[in-house]
């Protein structure tokens, strides 16, 4: 493998010197990955000498990695030399009205119930001046500001908090931490950063900031949080809206850092272009989420849907190190049509008295395979921990799968872990029975989906619970019956 | 109410029912008897519009129209209640949320208002009460867990919430100890009224000492043999199934 990287490295480096230097002010990088790239990426974007170094030093790793192949997906080969992995951020083409929008998706907003001024926004139509989100961030952003938190885009952070970014990227995901790490770390765009000063309760969920710029995101995107001594912050990534993008690989990070009695709650929706009904296109999400409840008594939850993509690996992960320290994962998965999710959570204990919950429901339908993979490990010294975990498959019909794999490493006597899991289908006679008393099928199958899904939807913030749900029974349309 | 005309029925290819004529008028309440694998629920299934049957000829009028073109909620969002004789478990769905998601639907079809929460929660919990439901049960998912005559209280139970026109019990009474029997009965007659019909199946002639029928028909190999008032109940009891057995071979003979 190495040595196939390093052929291709050749092969694309000749051809780079020659197209990189007579195209130096291009907007777009050529094709492929090399240091070159690298080094004009980190100079486009005018970093600190320290992150191009950073950046490098995560690409000569990656050479030395394999793709992984231990999940309980199937996909293609990528080749990583045919991505483009700079691209200035232009100004997306704005069209001028809704009418230039794929009728597909206009119908799914309209089942969502996203206002027509944010439908716009969200599928790149040039917005009003009344409605300009712009001025609405910067409202947003002066109300942040005054209580001394950070939240900016990544690159912006590097700019102007260097330190901050110095001291913790990679300081929780490492960029030897897996395949996808080391490529994120070595080629990432841009992403967002988040610092909440100590003591400081966020006010607001930045939840309705993150919507009215969610239809920017990157192929490498990147995210760090940090949550000072006794701060909490709620922070909702990503959208209902259903999210297309011309690049299939998507390789995100994101890192929490919960300091000493801090809280950081982390939500996100998931909604990539799945493929269609036969399983052709669709996004690859493969994201590294990790936090470290680094403090005593800090607390970081996790809760995810997850309805879009073809293929899903995502872990966010918990690494429990102050004493007491509390770290959730709530998550929906639902796989359709011919979409592949493998997905689970990582709780480490370290400390005494740590504590971990994991609730996760799994719906599969169509030809779908939907994997949970969860791993709860008690290290020696973590005195008490307590662990529970939930993991619930709901199939539709009989051509789905779903699969659960458990593990589970206790090295502390004292410690409880707590392991339950069920599965159930929607089988005819359930749905015949819901019928006659006068429910639809496809009402039958949201209710029985909403009920499913309750213990997970009800951590999400109010106005993304109602949206989450609808979601979820757009994404199983026409899955049973 | 309803009206059924030389109705054949097959599943996999194999003829179950094999041409019956009935007639249900509003208020009148009909006792159907047959030994087992006659075809008795296979009848309801088909009243209630189960998918898998397939109708092979007849037809049925319900308040008129052709009922067989509905598909089953629409049937039961015009008033047709199928108690089950096997009710099933549906997952997680408790039963206050599940009776509120009918309820509901069924007043959109008659484009009323979703009922307010807390009328809906008085009216359910008192019905629980008469079918001597606890109502801790309210928040159980529906049929979850519960005994073979929680199962049956609890159709009964639904019937009453949904306020149907046209009553189908499927062997109600099996699995009842008397006292449920006393209650589930008293259930259904505290509901029969003028315009209300009922098909009441059974195999037994117990449950007719509570709910006195105005016609029984006894089915056999998928054809109604013989009906008659509530005396049929008994002679049927009396002769037992050697009887149904002949008069079944006189009617083919016929
Ligand atoms: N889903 C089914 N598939 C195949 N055969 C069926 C099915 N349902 C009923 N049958 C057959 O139809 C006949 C009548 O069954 P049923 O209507 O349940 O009788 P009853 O309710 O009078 O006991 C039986 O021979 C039974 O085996
Ligand atoms: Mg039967």
């Amino acid at each position: 493998m190495a040595a196939k990287n390093k052929i291709l490295e050749e092969i694309t480096s000749a051809e780079y010197k020659y197209g990189f230097v007579t195209d130096i002010e291009m907007d777009t990088a050529p094709k492929g990955l090399n240091e070159d790239i690298i080094k004009l990426i980190s100079s486009k974007k005018n970093e600190p000498e320290f992150m191009l170094e950073w950046r490098l030093k995560a690409y000569k790793y990656w050479l030395t990695m394999k793709q992984p192949q231990w999940q309980n997906v199937k996909f293609p080969p990528i080749d990583y030399q045919d991505s483009i992995y700079y691209a200035a951020p232009k100004q997306k083409a704005a069209l001028k009205s809704l009418d230039e929008v794929d009728p597909e998706i206009l119908s799914t907003f309209e089942k969502l119930g996203i206002s027509l001024e944010e439908q716009k926004k969200l599928s790149g139509v040039a917005v009003d001046a009344v409605m300009d989100s712009v001025s609405v961030a910067t409202t947003f952003k002066a109300k942040l500001g005054e209580l001394g938190i950070i939240f900016c885009s990544f690159s912006d952070a590097v700019q102007e908090h260097p330190e901050l970014i110095k001291q913790y990227i990679g300081s929780v995901v490492p960029y030897t931490d897996n395949y996808f790490a080391a490529l994120n770390s070595a080629v990432f765009s841009d992403g967002s950063f988040c610092y909440i000063p100590k003591g400081v309760r966020c006010p607001m969920e930045l939840s309705t900031y993150f919507r009215i710029n969610a239809a920017n995101t990157g192929q490498f995107e990147r995210t760090l949080i940090i949550a000072e001594e006794g701060s909490y912050v709620s922070y909702l990534e990503g959208c209902t809206a259903p999210m297309r993008d011309k690049n299939q690989l998507h390789a995100a990070i994101v890192e929490i850092i919960a300091h000493k009695d801090a809280e950081v709650k982390y939500s996100t929706i998931q909604n990539w272009y799945p493929g269609n009904k036969e399983g052709v296109g669709g996004i690859y999400n493969f994201v590294t989420k990790r936090g470290i409840c680094q403090g005593d008594n800090s607390k970081i939850s996790w809760t995810q849907v997850e309805t879009g993509a073809a293929i899903t690996w995502k872990y966010p992960s918990v690494i429990l190190k102050g004493d007491n320290s509390i770290g959730e994962f709530y998550s929906v998965a639902v796989t359709n049509n011919y979409q592949q999710a493998d997905t689970g959570t990582k709780m480490i204990h370290i400390g005494k008295n740590t504590k971990s919950r994991i609730i996760a429901k799994g719906i599969s339908a169509g030809k779908s395979n939907n994997s949970y993979r969860g791993l709860v490990r008690i290290l020696k010294k973590a005195e008490n921990a307590r662990n529970f975990s939930q993991c619930d498959s709901l199939l539709m019909g009989d051509t789905c799968g779903a699969h659960t794999f458990p593990y589970i490493e206790v090295n502390n006597s004292t410690s409880k872990v707590e392991h339950e899991a069920t599965t159930s289908k929607i089988e005819e006679d359930i749905l015949f029975y819901c019928n006659q008393r006068g429910l639809a099928t496809e009402e039958a199958t949201n209710m029985i989906v909403n009920g499913f899904c309750k213990e997970v939807m009800k951590q999400l913030p109010m106005e993304f619970a109602v949206e989450a749900q609808k979601l979820l029974g757009i994404s199983l349309e026409g899955s049973v019956g | 109410m309803i009206s059924i005309k030389d109705l054949k029925v097959s599943i996999e290819g194999k003829e179950i029912l094999k041409g019956i004529n009935l007639e249900v008028n509003p208020g009148e309440l009909h006792a159907i008897m047959g030994p087992n694998g006659s075809g008795k629920s296979t009848l309801a299934s088909v009243l209630a519009g189960r998918p898998e049957y397939e109708v092979t000829g007849g037809e049925i009028l319900y308040k008129g129209k052709d009922l067989l073109e509905l598909p089953a909620d629409q049937r039961a969002k015009q008033g047709i209640f199928l108690a089950f004789q096997y009710p099933v478990e549906i997952p997680g769905v408790s039963i206050a949320n599940f009776m509120r998601s009918a309820i509901n639907e069924l007043r959109k079809a008659k484009n009323l208002e979703p009922l307010d929460a807390m009328d809906f929660l008085s009216e359910i919990k008192d019905k629980m009460k008469n079918m001597g439901i606890d109502l801790e049960f309210l928040n159980r998912a529906v049929n979850e867990g519960f005994s073979g005559g929680e199962k049956k209280r609890n159709e009964i139970f639904q019937m009453t919430m949904m306020d149907p026109d046209m009553i189908i019990l499927d062997e109600t009474d099996s699995g009842l100890d008397i006292d449920a029997l006393k209650i589930v009965s008293e259930g259904v007659n505290n509901f029969r009224t003028d315009e209300k019909a009922f098909l009441i199946i059974t195999h037994y002639q117990r449950l007719l000492n509570y709910i006195v029928p105005d016609y029984v028909h006894v089915i056999y190999d998928g054809r109604i043999v013989k009906s008659g008032d509530k005396s049929l109940a008994l002679e049927l009891e009396e002769k037992g199934y050697e009887w149904i057995k002949k008069l079944s071979k006189e009617a083919v003979e016929n």
